[in-house]
């Protein structure tokens, strides 16, 4: 099969490739490389916040600059790369295409992620993953800041230039055997992505340029002492980053659709549905973005307006969360590690709209705004159900890429870790916000109730880092030792559950 | 698509979108009654600055990370900084509205309670956020 690494070949045939798998394995081993990293940061956070004093980390700028740049990395560099990654290899295939539209651009738009992955870990910015101007204009440190913003300028591109590749692919280059309303639900989950990204991101790419010449003090867009509205950084950027919460979510949900039928050897429950579902959000994500700044002193109108919005896109995620309920009801599901993930991602994933919700209601957000409570809700989507989904489809990619099999027992193993893991560390996060903690704190006071949630905290994220280094030693061990996968059905499932219906059969 | 029945989901998406109603309207009304301000409050000026919240009452008086207030009584916080954004916080009485350099917001409470408070900034704000703290004293003159 097409997706193969097993004929060894030196690494800069891989790397000036411009085939879509040769990418596509690029993007996927630079993703995993900062999630990595990304995550050992947030361990070096949660054994500072052990308990109150200082632990390990000597001053609190150095604190801000990790959490930030822990934020920056496992959005912008991990999330997002893994997603091309998965799309490179397979929206081709599922379209019949022999590569994407534009293959040199494709290997352009990976090639954009390492400089500014370098500018964003030279630079190590301390202005939080959002970068709200006044600080950023007139307080944060330079060349660290204007690093970070160069760094997210190139990403934006890069994603931009992805995405036009991923709806030329779809939209122009699908076979004309194979209308749109029959494409597998992972290439839907690429086209409703990319074409938020075409419309949301230029509008951050336009704050950072202003953001930018605020800096150098040549304008003063965002800066109250030039005449200019802090708060008008804070509109563009949601206006961005709000949909880009539906570009992270719905490759993972795309990946849960190919995981539960193959798993649950059952067609999808309604097709129908998950078209339906990606289409509502792709449209009303864009209705919501001030939901984030509800305390900035909005009006009473305005707030009700985006708390509409808000509320408005809940039913589509719902209507996922029963699809893959239903496509696994009265299945013969054969639990393996990939199906195990996604369980997990969608317990997870439910937890974290309800959680949503109660962010949404005017009232409540003052309680959680800006506290743990925030910072739990949004990693029950960020690790609980994207990195879920994500980590579940590596493994279920794993025999197809390598050749080999992984590890069962490891991977499951390194499954209930995170998943035991993530429910401490999130679940009381939300606690500890309703306590009063405010976020990106670097010590806080010896309040009994803070102190014991920050062990329970801390001691969650340690077990996901333990299952995050078996992780690792699997992926290497096995891609090198594994035992050598039966390409026609690794999982044991009985071939005709494997890949995208639409496709040719592995086996030819 | 196949040839299944679909009302499950149907109904499904049905109780979803009843419940999400059913809290967007109670939290709509709470809004609309908390954010009435009564008559008679009285008006503290909050002022945040890298690190520190300074405090003006309507008689002069001013105040440094301590702010004295009167159980039972209504006030009335104008709520502005100096340099960047900060959130001023007073977590036990939800008390929650970001300082925003150039821009007044305004937020009422009324202490119900004799004793002490926390005061914290919730906006990230640079090197001592961590410690821009304060302390809220409600005092009980017996009114
Ligand atoms: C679909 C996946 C979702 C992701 C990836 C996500 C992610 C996030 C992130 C990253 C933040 C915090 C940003 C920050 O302050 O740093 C956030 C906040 C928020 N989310 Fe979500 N979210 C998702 C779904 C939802 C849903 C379904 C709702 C509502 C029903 C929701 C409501 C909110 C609200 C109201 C806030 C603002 C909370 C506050 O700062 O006070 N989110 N979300
Ligand atoms: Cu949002
Ligand atoms: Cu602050």
């Amino acid at each position: 099969m097409v997706l193969e690494l097993q004929k060894p070949r030196p690494i800069w045939q891989i790397m000036f490739s411009t085939h879509h798998t040769d990418v596509g394995l690029l993007y996927l081993i630079t993703s995993l490389a900062f999630m990595f990293m990304g995550g050992a940061l947030a361990l070096l956070l949660r054994v500072e916040l052990f308990s109150p004093g200082v632990q390990l980390i000597a001053d609190s700028m150095t604190y801000n600059r990790i959490f930030t740049v822990h934020g920056t990395t496992l959005i912008f560099l991990f999330i997002l790369p893994s997603a091309s990654a998965f799309g490179n290899y397979l929206v081709p295939i599922m379209v019949r295409f022999k590569d994407m539209a534009y293959p040199k651009l494709n290997a352009v738009a990976f090639w954009m992620i390492p400089p500014a992955g370098a500018l964003i870990w030279l630079g190590f910015a301390d202005f939080t993953w959002y970068a709200y101007p006044t600080y950023s204009v007139v307080s944060a440190p330079g060349p660290a800041a204007d690093m970070w913003i160069f760094g997210l300028k190139i990403l934006g591109v890069s994603s931009i230039l992805g995405s036009i590749n991923f709806v030329v692919t779809i939209m122009k280059c699908k076979h004309p055997d194979l209308p749109l309303s029959k494409m597998p639900l992972l290439a839907w989950a690429y086209l409703t992505s990319s074409l938020i990204t075409l419309v949301a991101v230029p509008t951050f790419a336009a704050a950072l340029l202003m953001l930018l010449t605020d800096r150098l003090g040549a304008s003063g867009f965002f800066n109250p002492a030039m005449g200019g509205d802090p708060i008008a950084y804070q509109h563009l950027f949601w206006f961005t980053f709000h949909p880009e919460v539906y570009i992270l979510v719905i490759p993972a949900i795309g990946f849960m659709y190919e995981i539960f039928p193959r798993f649950s050897r059952k067609p999808i429950f309604s097709h129908g549905s998950g078209v339906a579902a990606f289409t509502l959000l792709t449209i009303v994500g864009f209705a919501s973005w001030a939901h984030h700044m509800y305390a900035t002193g909005m009006s009473f109108t305005e707030k009700t307006v985006f708390m509409v919005g808000t509320l408005a896109a809940v039913p589509a995620s719902a209507m996922h969360t029963f699809n893959f309920l239903a496509t696994m009801w009265g299945g013969r599901i054969k639990f393996a590690t990939p199906i195990m993930w996604a369980v997990g991602g969608i317990a997870l994933f439910f937890s974290a709209g309800a959680g949503g919700v109660v962010n949404s209601a005017m009232p409540l957000d003052f309680i959680t705004h800006d506290s743990y409570w925030v910072v739990g809700h949004f990693h029950l989507f960020v690790m609980g159900t994207i990195l879920f989904g994500t980590v579940g489809f590596v493994y279920y990619f794993f025999p197809y890429v390598t050749g080999r099999m992984y590890s069962e027992v490891l991977g499951k193993v390194h499954f209930i870790l995170s998943f035991v893991g993530t429910v401490l560390v999130f679940f009381t996060q939300h606690i500890l916000g309703l306590f009063g903690m405010p976020r990106r704190i670097y010590d806080y006071p010896a309040i009994p109730e803070w102190v014991q949630m920050n062990i329970i905290i801390s001691i969650g994220a340690f077990i996901i880092g333990i299952g995050m280094a078996i992780f690792l030693w699997n992926l290497i061990w096995s891609s090198a030792k594994g035992k050598p996968a039966d390409m026609d059905d690794p999982f044991g499932l009985g071939g005709k559950y494997y890949f995208p219906y639409q496709a040719k059969n592995p086996s030819h | 698509m196949s040839g299944h029945s679909t009302w499950p989901e149907w109904v499904y998406v049905g109780v979803v979108i009843a419940l999400l109603c059913y809290v967007g309207a109670e939290a709509w009304n709470i809004e609309r009654i908390v954010e009435h301000v009564p008559e008679d409050a009285e008006i503290i000026k909050v002022t945040g600055q890298q690190w520190l919240w300074t405090f003006e009452h309507e008689d002069g008086t001013k105040e440094i990370g301590e702010l004295h207030v009167e159980k039972g009584k209504a006030y009335k916080f104008e709520i502005t900084s100096k340099d960047v954004i900060h959130s001023f916080n007073i977590h036990d009485y939800v008390v929650l509205l970001d300082a925003v350099p150039g821009k007044i917001n305004t937020v009422w409470f009324s202490p119900t309670e004799a004793g002490e408070f926390d005061i914290q900034c919730r906006e990230y704000c640079g090197l001592i956020h961590y410690n821009m703290r304060g302390t809220l004293i409600v005092e009980d003159n017996g009114a």
